[in-house]
């Protein structure tokens, strides 16, 4: 292991390009937080590379033209439907001297005319056009100053990823057992689709983005982090869901599963039994009452089902490097520096439904975002000041590490743990070693 | 309330039997009425809906939020929209969508002494301005318009929220009551760290 000094302390740290040295079994380097180059390379490999990037979900882009910016990595792109209504996504910077084209969030647009010179891009990226073009020579050739494109766009059902690696594996292949917990998500709404378009809460926190990365997978914490929710919950004498989190969680059913790529999923359904009982479980929102008696006069048997749908999936599903599906929401982890993360929240709504059950949808999804995450992100940014401290230089991932009776392998070859193991941070970070220790010189 | 909630419902700090269709109908028209251009107001009574409004401001920045709660009526709603001016909560989440119940929890939430994301708490201080009101010509309540910059310090970190207030304001026999305060701040639909400060 090759060892340099930390200019400021003048302790011996390990190389910050060796990351197996700085990737343990049982640890992680506190410089993968806090050092600005470990974070430059990760935008550029971990958010691009070989890797697959969440980048939107198709119902934000409605029609044919429609189109989404939003970031992979820093990188500024416009996602866009063409005419035709397939997906394409752009850089969104102008190939002449840099300018971002589009400024807007969202809409429909066939074309883009960069703000600054009026060069005009078709939406698929083809330049089509520069103001007074005799001022360039002969041999001046449109085609070669296209956008530059995100090298392939694909969608699994509505989630769309984007990759810069040619050659990666498709998003099915990648996504691998992945696909199949975001099939059982996205097929709880009875038309098998899913409508983003509800508004979202983007939450920001001053701390590194795999810090909610960390803690996506992280079954231990809900107890102690979350203690002023479950203390809340219980305002009424009636404790409600989550709460087995705080007795045990390692007694019951619930685990986690390891799904590859540095995907997994936490199953919290196993704390369920049958219809009806994520609703009886959920903790009252606005408007519950009169809701579920209507329902219920409306809908008889189907009743069950449909309070159900107005609650979150129980399911934890974490799709490597940015995606995490939580309760109802789709939630996207934005770094925007390396101690600065945004955290978008998407509220999502499903078809087929009466639309009371989409309302109650919108409350449900208020309430983690107001009395849960807040308390996980305010910690987040605490581990963020304790890891300032250089000589402390190791972050601990060794829970459930070794311990006999812990992991098992599942029929399908899916390795799976009880549910505070930290083997979900152990197997993301194998994933993002080797990512980074890709050499992508060309 | 427009008409009376069976007994079993009606302590609405533990029940939400109110808020239905006709509910949000209700909220909707409201709302629109706060955005409209209204004639102005005699200086008594905007003197009167600004000392109440001062008063309220106060009781948050001292975090006296056992005292706040109390100004709200019964089928109050305390909204702080995604969508400044208020989008349609039908469809849309919010920051926060508070009925009675939900903020009872929201200050008893923020008195658990365990919200990390309130420890160390918010140090609050905020200046309101521009108020302007008119009577609902539907309900006979109070309708309030007004700007706000709200000050926060927390965590060695200070922070500034500008937007505007709408309020509802219902008479009874102890003075106004609070029937609908949505908080529009002006980077709404932007990243925010920490929203559990009292707007
Ligand atoms: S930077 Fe876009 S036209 Fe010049
Ligand atoms: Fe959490």
């Amino acid at each position: 292991m090759t060892l340099q000094r930390d200019s400021l302390s003048g302790i011996p740290v390990p190389s910050r390009t060796d990351y197996a040295a700085l990737v343990r079994e049982d640890r992680v380097h506190r410089t993968l937080y806090t050092d600005p180059a470990v974070f430059a390379e990760e935008m550029v490999k971990v958010f691009g590379g070989r890797s697959w990037v969440y980048l939107a979900h198709e119902s934000q882009l409605p029609e044919p033209n429609s189109f989404l910016s939003v970031r992979m990595g820093l990188r500024p792109v416009i996602v866009t439907r063409d005419r035709k209504g397939s997906l394409h996504a752009v850089f969104n910077r102008c190939s002449h001297r840099a300018a971002t084209l589009c400024r807007e969030e969202s809409g429909v647009a066939k074309s883009f005319q960069c703000p600054y010179h009026g060069w005009t891009f078709r939406n698929t990226g083809e330049l089509v056009g520069t103001p007074w073009p005799q001022g360039y020579g002969e041999d001046f050739d449109r085609a070669e100053h296209g956008l530059h494109k995100v090298a392939r766009v694909e969608s699994y059902r509505g989630f769309v990823f984007g990759t810069l690696n040619e050659s990666a594996p498709s998003v099915v292949d990648w996504l691998g057992p992945a696909a199949g917990w975001l099939d059982y998500w996205i097929d709880r709404a009875p038309q098998g689709e899913i409508v983003v378009r509800s508004a979202a809460n983007r939450m920001g926190y001053r701390g590194n983005w795999k810090l909610a990365y960390d803690n996506a997978g992280d079954g231990y914490h809900p107890a102690f982090s979350h203690r002023s929710l479950l203390e809340m919950a219980s305002r009424m004498g009636t404790s409600k869901d989550m709460a087995y989190f705080g007795v045990s969680p390692d007694e019951g059913l619930m685990r986690t599963y390891m799904l590859g790529n540095g995907h997994s999923v936490i199953d919290q359904r196993p704390n369920y039994d049958g219809p009806g009982s994520f609703w009886a479980n959920q903790r009252p929102q606005p408007g519950r009452e009169r809701f579920e008696e209507k329902i219920r006069a409306e809908h008889g048997d189907d009743a069950d089902r449909l309070l159900d749908l107005a609650i979150g999936s129980q399911i934890n599903l974490n799709i490597f490097p940015n995606l995490l599906i939580i309760g109802n929401q789709v939630q996207v982890i934005e770094p925007l520096g390396v101690e600065r993360t945004q955290l978008t929240w998407h509220a999502t709504t499903v078809g087929g439904v009466p639309s009371e059950v989409n309302t109650m949808r919108m409350r449900t999804q208020e309430d983690f975002p107001s009395f849960g995450e807040p308390d996980d992100q305010a910690n987040f940014e605490e581990v963020q000041r304790g890891l300032a401290a250089p000589e402390a230089e190791w972050v601990l991932m060794n829970r459930g590490l070794g311990v006999p009776g812990w992991q098992e392998v599942g029929p399908d070859g899916v390795v799976s743990s009880r549910a505070t193991d930290e083997l979900h941070m152990r197997r993301y970070y194998a994933a993002w070693q080797e990512m980074m220790s890709e050499d992508t010189t060309r | 309330m427009s008409s009376p909630l069976p007994a079993e419902y009606a302590d609405t700090s533990s029940w939400s039997y109110h808020i239905d269709q006709r509910y949000y109908d209700e909220l909707a028209r409201q709302c629109a009425l706060l955005r409209e251009d209204w004639p102005s107001a005699g200086t008594d009574e905007i003197v009167r809906v600004q000392s109440f409004l001062t008063r309220e401001a106060r009781l948050i920045d001292e975090g006296r939020f056992n005292d706040w709660l109390e100004h709200f009526t019964d089928d109050c709603l305390y909204w702080v929209p995604v969508t400044a001016g208020g989008g349609d909560p039908t469809t849309e989440v919010s920051h926060a969508f508070d009925d009675r119940r939900r903020l009872t929890d929201r200050v008893y939430w923020l008195r658990t002494g365990l919200a990390f994301s309130q420890i160390p708490a918010s140090r609050t201080r905020r200046v309101i301005g521009n108020v302007e009101t008119t009577v609902d010509p539907a309900t006979g309540e109070q309708l309030v318009r007004s700007n706000v910059v709200v000050h926060e310090f927390r965590a060695g970190v200070t922070k500034t929220y500008p937007g505007w207030y709408g309020h509802v304001l219902r008479k009874t026999e102890g003075g106004w009551r609070i029937k609908l305060k949505q908080i529009n701040l002006l980077d709404s639909d932007q990243i925010h760290e920490n929203l559990t400060l009292v707007f």
